[in-house]
């Protein structure tokens, strides 16, 4: 199957004034129609540079400064801006992770709804009336008729979130990059509107990069995942491989770092009442090691790590991980 | 409909309080009407000067006055003109148009070209021109709007004479509706940048900050994501946003509009209500001057009621226009 989306080597810069730093460095991914591929990785990690560079929408001093970004047959990177709007909305749309600030106060739902399908399909007012309903009630906003006249700061926050989507829905778009969608909402909310999600994907056949930190959405959610480090992707691989038994030391520390309920007799076990921890800190931007990041916070880490930095090694079928000792079964 | 009430209600409170102050104020000023009269007269007698005191009702106890001017106001009576002698009314119904229209176009000189240098400048914030308005701004804002008049009326008088410098109208007289309007336009031009110079600054100024914030809201950079140009991000999402302090302010400065308005209509020899208000307190005209003042105070609540209403046009969240229970559209019962 083709990849509806594709990104290879993805290298953007920030120009701080003083210095230049590579926010992502090398970055790939593939995204499938119809799939969901999982983006997760601490803050800071450029989970959600990736997904502005793909829309175009990086912000001031921020730069894409090599590899490339393929939609369908369009190469995003090079495509004119003029070109790049049409398919913004359109063909790629993106869900915003702060519900309460992402849409305009001052506009009623029916017009920010409306406004996307106007501009991309050449709709009527009233066509595009139609379509911001039936969008709404493809959501499932309760009674949608009257929330098309509604202002944002009416709806409750699980309500604006789910005009975001609709917002990206409007045009039927085939890649929608949902940047933490539910960090804002409360847990049942959240499970809503991954259901949600779930549902509109197996209807339209969209493929959705989901960007988290959340391990127990990705596991909920995803078909295959990503982990990012410091502006790399360090492991990819099919969801229930990497949840089964990952390769790299940095995503089995965050699997160790995930609560989980234990009950009856596993609660009793030594390990039950410990939550795993990554010791140390995310180098900030423009102190990276130069080979592997990650080797100053791995229990790993040799020398080798320290003066060459790690190639992606195949762990499995389809996973892969950057790291010299990928291989090795030790649980950290 | 009961929000309207209670603001019309504190409206007439607040005019009442206005009219008591000034009159009061004014009774505590030293001088008198008679003496002025007395004096161009060339002098009168013990006997007439009280006879004109009793005449003007001068001679009774100063909340007896206030309580039959207020009286009198109820009834739209203000009065005889001390100076004129014919009714204040009359007189300030003159004048009044000329003062508004005054007000109207620097206002909207201000508001246009002051927001439109302060979207350019936010887009552009290290541009050229962007320095351009901050230095304009800071001098516009600086000097006082007697001495941009005065310094306007020099330059138009003697170095560059294409606007009329002088009154409102052209003494040779102007042919059809048309030609009126034109010729009050073009007397209309310095006075109107005159007062808008003070504004046009503050306003770049103000939207420029508000723009600059707006810009850089999720909600712009969703609308960028939805595929919109950017004239379209502008002036579909972020204006409506960043105009909302220069309504504010522009509720707030409708007084201080007035008053720079009596200064600039006084260098242009501007016919409006502020050369009249000049020219009665050098006269000692009280019932024009305190008719002056009420109207002055009308004026600006009227505005700050219209800047009130168009706050709520603007922004949904403010005035409690709509309330979020369930409200069937029309289309929705259909």
């Amino acid at each position: 199957m083709q990849p509806i989306l594709s990104v290879r080597d993805l290298i953007v810069e920030v120009d701080t004034g003083s210095a230049v730093h590579r926010v992502l460095d090398g970055v790939s991914l593939d995204l499938y129609p119809g799939k969901t591929l999982g983006v997760v990785g601490e803050s800071g990690c450029g989970k959600s540079m990736t997904a502005l560079a793909t829309m175009g929408l990086l912000p001031d001093r921020f730069r894409i400064a090599g590899g490339s970004i393929r939609l369908g047959d369009e190469e995003l990177t090079t495509v004119k801006p003029n070109r790049l709007r049409q398919l913004r909305g359109n063909t790629i749309s993106m869900i915003f992770q702060e519900p309460m600030t992402s849409l305009n106060p001052l506009l009623t739902v029916e017009r920010q709804i409306a406004e996307v399908v106007e501009l991309h399909q050449g709709k009527s007012a009233t066509e595009a009336r139609e379509i911001a309903l039936e969008t709404l009630r493809a959501v499932q906003i309760p009674s949608p008729e009257e929330r098309l006249a509604a202002y944002p700061h009416e709806l409750s926050g699980g309500m604006r979130q789910r005009v975001m989507i609709a917002i990206a829905l409007a045009c039927r778009p085939k890649v929608i990059i949902a940047d933490e969608p539910t960090t804002a909402l409360d847990v049942t909310v959240q499970a809503q509107i991954f259901g949600l999600l779930r549902d509109l994907q197996c209807n339209t056949d969209t493929a959705i990069m989901l960007i988290t930190h959340d391990l127990g959405a990705v596991a909920d959610m995803a078909d295959e995942v990503a982990v990012f480090y410091a502006g790399k992707s360090i492991e990819t691989g099919p969801v229930a491989d990497i949840l089964d038994h990952p390769a790299h030391p940095y995503t089995r520390g965050l699997m160790s770092c995930t609560p989980r309920l234990r009950l009856g007799a596993a609660a009793r076990l030594p390990e039950a009442g410990t939550l795993g921890e990554i010791p140390g800190m995310v180098p900030p931007l423009g102190r990276f090691p130069k080979a592997c990041r990650f080797a100053p916070r791995c229990p790993l880490a040799d020398t080798r790590c320290t003066t060459e930095a790690p190639l992606p090694v195949a762990v499995g079928p389809n996973q892969s991980a950057l790291c010299w000792h990928a291989k090795e079964e030790v649980y950290v | 409909m009961k929000t309207l009430l209670s603001k019309l209600a504190s409206v007439v409170g607040l005019l009442f309080a206005v009219v008591a102050l000034n009159f009061l104020l004014i009774q505590f000023a030293p001088g008198d009407p008679v003496e002025v009269i007395v004096g161009e007269m060339g002098g009168a007698s013990e006997e007439l000067v009280a006879q004109m005191r009793a005449e003007y009702g001068l001679d009774k106890p100063v909340l007896v006055q206030l309580a039959i001017y207020v009286g009198k106001i109820v009834t739209g009576d203000f009065g005889l003109s001390i100076y004129y002698n014919q009714p204040v009314l009359s007189l300030i119904l003159q004048r009044l148009p000329a003062t508004v229209l005054l007000m109207l176009a620097s206002m909207t000189i201000a508001v246009v070209l002051g927001t439109f240098l302060g979207i350019f400048s936010a887009r552009h914030p290290k541009g050229l021109l962007s320095h351009f308005v901050t230095l304009f701004s800071l001098a516009g804002y600086s000097a006082p709007v007697f001495w941009t008049g005065l310094m306007l009326l020099i330059l138009f008088s003697s170095v560059w004479p294409i606007f009329p410098v002088s009154g409102m109208t052209s003494i040779r007289g102007v042919q059809g509706v048309f030609g009126y309007i034109l010729d009050v336009a073009h007397h209309l031009v310095l006075p109107a940048v005159t007062l808008s110079s003070v504004y046009i600054a503050l306003y770049s100024r103000l939207s420029r900050a508000s723009m600059l914030d707006v810009l850089g809201a999720d909600y712009i950079r969703t609308a960028r994501a939805k595929g919109l140009s950017e004239r379209q991000v502008i002036y579909g999402h972020a204006l409506r946003n960043g105009i909302i302090p220069v309504v504010t302010m522009l509720g707030l400065q409708m007084g201080q509009l007035l008053a720079g308005a009596t200064l600039v209509e006084t260098v242009f020899n501007w016919p409006g209500l502020g050369r009249l208000a000049y020219e009665s307190i050098l006269r000692r005209d009280y019932p024009t001057l305190l008719a002056i003042l009420f109207f002055s105070a009308v004026i600006v609540v009227v505005a700050n009621l219209l800047t009130d209403l168009a706050y709520g046009k603007i922004d949904p969240r403010i005035g409690g226009r709509r309330k979020p229970a369930p409200r069937k559209t029309k289309e929705a019962t259909q």
